[in-house]
């Protein structure tokens, strides 16, 4: 593929003590595209999402091998607090902070310098508006980001990840515990958001896969129970001729 | 059958507590007045006087011994929550547990053994003698395992969805805890504060041998003095002004219903904001 990379991974194992949790894996995020990562329940797809923001450094007794790269540096060795501004992520439950709308847009601002009550204003509504929540929330800014519905924390909490400019943007289930409607909105969101943000996105759901994503990797534990790739490649391909047997099998539901 | 037992039990035991808080205002109220609150024991066998100095150290107790505990046991629960689980030297997670086993015992020893130990430490060893300092600091001994469990518990209490989402915007370890979860846990953090502070006021062992016995207004923290607890004691033991003992209670009764009071709106404020 002829196609600007943002994020790479090279031969990445992570291990939880002496548990191997993700065996080996190479795979390129390409530039202003969804990446889609896919996959039966276990097989390691989140954690491996969270390695690309060393969210993983958090547990207790994580080490891994291998390296990952943003814009061909290796993130292991960057400032783990610039590495989370550049990659931002969003969780599968929505989980705004107890505090306003505004000020949960904010906080990463405030974080990363911004005084400025002005500036902080303009920043909120550019991140509002780009994440489709603005025009929905723009008399209520005051009001608790926990008292809206569940599909608009969910777009709050994808304007407080903007807020900060990231150049990627991870997504862990992000529709997951959320109604169809509710659903659709994320997802519609997700292909504006891909012009300015890389996006990589794990999903249960093999046709959100389907409809939103440019790539898709497909990811299975072996017999040790690590997470392996099995295949990675454009999303048409991954769905419609899938070069590995096993990728066909999860795709037409046969497991899983 | 178990039923009836059981509402016979509880309409019990609430009703001896409204018998002695009852007797205690019957007796102690009558002896109420302005003049009580303003002006202090005039000392000896009379017991006369009212409880202005009592209050006025009561106050100071308070004031010192949370300044000290509050920093101290906040500071230690905020370690032993959200960093020493990252601590990587086995030296320090032996430390870290013999810590929390410490503070759990801590919490169960009584209070006169603190008192035991102020009184060789601060009183006797550094020399501070019966005075507000001595007594606070062992009053801080006694109430930091309670900050600190009441603390740990708040924390805890705070999703660690919360704790993701601010790291995960490039926040450090200390911002998330400063901006995200110390406001989240404010409330269960105040409530063992005004918990403490309820111990302060209630206490008379510790400060029998530390505090000293001065019905004297304090003028410093070397100053000694007695709290309003202490005073119940030494007017029922050592005067024969035993009325004054109870109007003393009574307004000892009163302050510590009202801080169980505060507790209660804050923990229900708290319930109210979670649902």
């Amino acid at each position: 593929m002829t196609q600007d990379i943002r994020m790479r991974a090279e031969g990445y194992s992570l291990f939880y003590g002496d548990f191997k949790a993700l065996n080996n894996i190479s795979l390129d995020i390409p530039l202003n595209r969804i990446t889609a990562f896919i996959g039966p329940s276990g097989c390691g797809k989140s954690t491996f999402l969270r390695s690309f923001n060393r969210m993983n450094d958090l547990i207790p007794g994580v080490t891994t091998e291998g390296k990952v790269f943003l814009d061909g540096r290796d993130i292991s060795k960057e400032d783990v607090v610039d590495l989370r501004r550049k990659v931002g992520m969003v969780f599968q439950r929505p989980n705004p902070f107890p505090k306003s709308i505004f000020d949960n847009v904010a906080y990463g601002p405030r974080l990363h310098g911004v005084k400025n009550r002005s500036d902080l204003a303009v920043i909120v509504e550019k991140s509002l508006k780009a994440a489709a929540l603005w025009e929905e929330v723009r008399d209520d800014l005051h009001k608790s980001g926990l008292a809206i519905s569940g599909g608009q924390q969910q777009r709050l909490c994808i304007a407080r990840a903007i807020a900060v400019e990231p150049e990627v943007i991870l997504m862990d289930e992000p529709a997951s515990a959320l109604d169809p409607v509710a659903t659709l909105k994320i997802e519609e969101l997700m292909n504006q958001l891909k012009k300015n943000y890389t996006i990589a996105i794990v999903t249960h759901n093999m046709q959100q896969a389907a409809r939103v994503s440019d790539y898709t990797a497909f990811l299975l534990t072996d017999e040790n129970r690590a997470g392996n790739l099995i295949e990675f490649g454009p999303t048409r391909q991954i769905f419609t001729t899938p070069s590995d047997e096993r990728t066909e099998d999860y795709i037409s539901g046969r497991f899983g | 059958m178990a039923f009836s037992l059981l509402w016979l039990t509880g309409a019990l035991s609430v009703l001896i507590m409204l018998f002695v808080v009852g007797y205690i205002m019957i007796q102690g109220l009558p002896g109420i007045n302005v003049e009580f609150f303003t002006t202090s024991p005039r000392g000896g066998l009379s017991g006369d006087g009212g409880i202005f100095s009592t209050i006025v150290t009561t106050f100071y107790m308070v004031v010192v011994t949370l300044a000290v505990a509050t920093p101290l046991g906040v500071g230690a629960a905020i370690y032993l929550t959200e960093y020493s689980e990252n601590a990587e030297s086995i030296i320090v997670r032996k430390l870290v547990s013999a810590a929390r086993f410490g503070v759990e015992t801590l919490a169960g020893v009584p209070s006169i053994i603190f008192g035991l130990f102020g009184y060789a430490l601060f009183v006797s060893a550094l020399n501070l003698g019966f005075s507000i300092a001595s007594a606070s600091l062992a009053g801080a001994c006694l109430i930091i395992p309670v900050i600190i469990r009441t603390t740990e518990e708040a924390l805890k209490s705070v999703p660690v969805s919360y704790r993701e989402g601010s790291l995960s915007l490039g926040a450090t370890r200390w911002e998330t805890v400063w901006k995200v979860v110390l406001p989240s846990a404010f409330p269960g953090i105040s409530t063992g504060i005004l918990l403490s502070a309820g111990r302060i006021v209630s206490e008379t062992a510790i400060f029998f041998v530390t505090l000293g016995g001065s019905y004297r207004v304090p003028h410093s923290l070397l100053s000694g003095g007695r709290t309003m607890a202490l005073h119940v004691y030494y007017l029922a033991m050592e005067t024969r002004a035993f009325d004054k003992a109870m109007s003393t209670a009574a307004v000892l009764v009163a302050l510590i219903v009202l801080m169980n009071l505060s507790i209660n709106i804050i923990t229900s404020r708290i319930s109210a904001r979670s649902r």
